[in-house]
């Protein structure tokens, strides 16, 4: 079973409930597919058994010595990533998309592109299972790519060792990134807080979900942050026929949980609020 | 002014302090524009008593095959590095995957027989709202099911202009999104909380930041939460630390209701104003 937690809204708590539900069973495959932000290893601390370079596209590079600034490449280019001044080009890293545009057309042949390979996705074992997670390099175009690439070494993990469970957290957003990460998936937990946000972002969220898969949660994540809200939250997702897994509340436990290292569930597996986590995830089991 | 309100990692506070900064200004009768960058889910707007002064569609050009003309030649496909173009040479099917489609415009460039022309597509909107007479918000929002909001994002940067002071409230993490957004700000005030997670997206978004060479502080919320791991790093790397911001539940609440914890609170407004100040000047 391959579940993906999201939420739309960033800081709901989408890593800290993966993480929690990834040390309920004996063995799982735990993907991090936040490739933007990965944090999961920090509580788990993998040891990576398998590195593989991730090309995050080309970035366009130009030879001064050959450009007669001709001013062609700048005329073409769609991104205003090219400027010429007295005759010298610049390209703008940051706003190059890596077309090859440029590099086709320039009459003199100036222009070449460079592969972005600061990328990585690693794989390797940790205390429950195998977790595989990729680090985007900063600046680097947010492709649910990588998102593909860690899915797909996670289900050749779990083929190649029993482990039936793959358990993806996912992204913030509706983009590319979090539409990689549901795609195919079997079950998808969005994670919300009561707050005027959280619900918005739980508006724009759901209908990518919905289309991408029937089974269709939501956790309600410091439900006691406000209870009003809360219970709108509840209402909204009745309305549009998804079941609400449960509510979680705040608790500083989950904070110092992380900071040692753990899930909740490890640090302090008798509480209220790790009780409330396992029955979540005997839920969502049945979805 | 341009500052942008950024963070690595997600709900450590970047549209709390964007809208209580914007409330601030507003107030105090600076001309100010709050452009909310986080296209793929943006919030800010809804703080605000605000009514739409205008709406403008963001669109990008996108290829149309024309098969008749079509020589099923495979040099558009192959010029496309998005995968856009997907084509068969078994069957002769050639078909544009729009969702993927980066409006580069290298298809057309490639094709010899006259067989692709452009049409445009909408992928996001614009929309202004006018707050007061010295105050404007500008909300960038992607369309559901597009993968990418870095034109939205674009958009609504420009938009803005670059009279009086402008807050951009950006989109987490550090890819993309985030440095089209920071990229055309002259401040970046980044936004964390002590913790692990917080850390590790930080030192993400410093690291950019500097590659970028942009001026930064940084603002610590739930500043009483985690460890102190957070603060020694930013002390070690010599970064400004421009505010603390204790962890509040009654901030939290009035927040939670989409309502401005200035307004409710002295003591921060004054520790947003001493923020202002200090980067403005």
């Amino acid at each position: 079973m391959e579940l993906a937690i999201i939420s739309g809204k960033g800081g709901t708590g989408k890593s800290s409930i993966s993480a929690a539900f990834a040390t309920i069973e004996d063995k799982v495959i735990l993907a991090d597919c936040d490739v933007d932000a990965a944090n999961l290893y920090l509580l788990f601390n993998p040891v990576n058994e398998k590195e593989k370079v991730y090309i995050a596209g080309h970035k366009a590079v130009v030879d001064v010595s050959v450009c007669t600034g001709c001013g062609l490449c700048e005329s073409y280019c769609r991104f205003g990533a090219i400027k010429i001044n007295d005759g010298s080009v610049t390209i703008s890293e940051v706003s190059c998309d890596g077309c090859f545009l440029c590099s086709h057309i320039c009459p003199v042949k100036a222009i070449r592109m460079v592969r972005n390979d600061k990328s990585r996705m690693y794989s390797g074992s940790f205390r429950n299972g195998i977790m595989v997670y990729g680090r985007l390099a900063p600046g680097e175009e947010n492709s649910g790519k990588l998102v593909n690439m860690v899915r797909e070494e996670a289900k050749n993990a779990s083929k190649a060792n029993g482990i039936e469970i793959i358990i993806l957290d996912g992204p913030p957003g509706i983009g590319c990134p979090v539409i990689s990460t549901v795609t195919g998936a079997d079950a998808i937990v969005i994670v919300t807080e009561p707050t005027l946000s959280g619900l918005s972002d739980l508006e724009r969220v759901h209908p990518i979900a919905a289309k991408f898969s029937s089974s269709v949660g939501v956790i309600i994540n410091k439900h006691d942050l406000n209870s009003h809200m809360a219970s709108r939250i509840e209402e909204w997702c009745s309305s549009h026929g998804t079941p609400v897994i449960g509510r979680l509340p705040f608790d500083s436990s989950v904070t110092e949980a992380m900071v040692a290292g753990k899930s909740v569930i490890e640090l302090y597996p008798g509480i209220e609020i790790s009780k409330d986590l396992i029955e979540m995830w005997n839920k969502i089991k049945q979805l | 002014m341009k500052i942008a309100v950024a963070s690595g990692k997600g709900g450590t506070g970047k549209t709390f302090l964007a809208t209580n900064l914007f409330k601030v200004l507003a107030d105090r009768g600076d001309n100010v524009i709050l452009v909310d960058c986080d296209a793929e889910a943006p919030d800010a707007v809804l703080f605000f008593k605000s009514d739409v002064a205008s709406v403008r569609e963001v669109t990008h050009q996108v290829p149309l095959i024309n098969k008749e003309a079509c020589t099923f030649c495979d040099r558009c496909s192959k010029y496309c590095q998005y995968n856009a173009i997907f084509y068969v040479p078994s069957v002769k099917m050639i078909d544009v995957i729009e969702n993927l489609c980066h409006s580069c415009g290298a298809c057309f460039y490639a094709c010899n027989s006259e067989a692709i022309t452009e049409k445009n597509v909408t992928i996001g909107t614009v929309t202004t709202f006018r707050y007061s007479d010295n105050a404007s918000i500008i909300e960038g929002r992607m369309k559901l099911f597009e993968m990418t909001p870095v034109k939205v994002i674009k958009e609504a940067v420009r938009e803005a202009g670059s009279d009086g002071i402008i807050i951009f409230d950006a989109p987490p993490g550090t890819s993309c999104p985030f440095v089209q957004t920071v990229d055309a700000a002259d401040y970046v005030i980044l936004v964390t909380e002590p913790t692990p997670f917080g850390l590790s997206d930080l030192r993400q978004s410093v690291e950019t930041l500097k590659v970028l060479r942009k001026k930064m502080g940084v603002v610590v919320n739930r500043a009483d939460i985690g460890n102190r791991d957070v603060f020694k790093y930013l002390e070690s790397e010599e970064i400004r630390l421009l505010a603390e911001i204790p962890y509040d539940g009654a901030v939290a609440h009035i927040y939670s209701e989409g309502k401005l914890a200035v307004d409710f609170n002295v003591e921060l407004t004054e520790k947003l104003i001493s923020v202002l100040k200090e980067i403005i000047e």
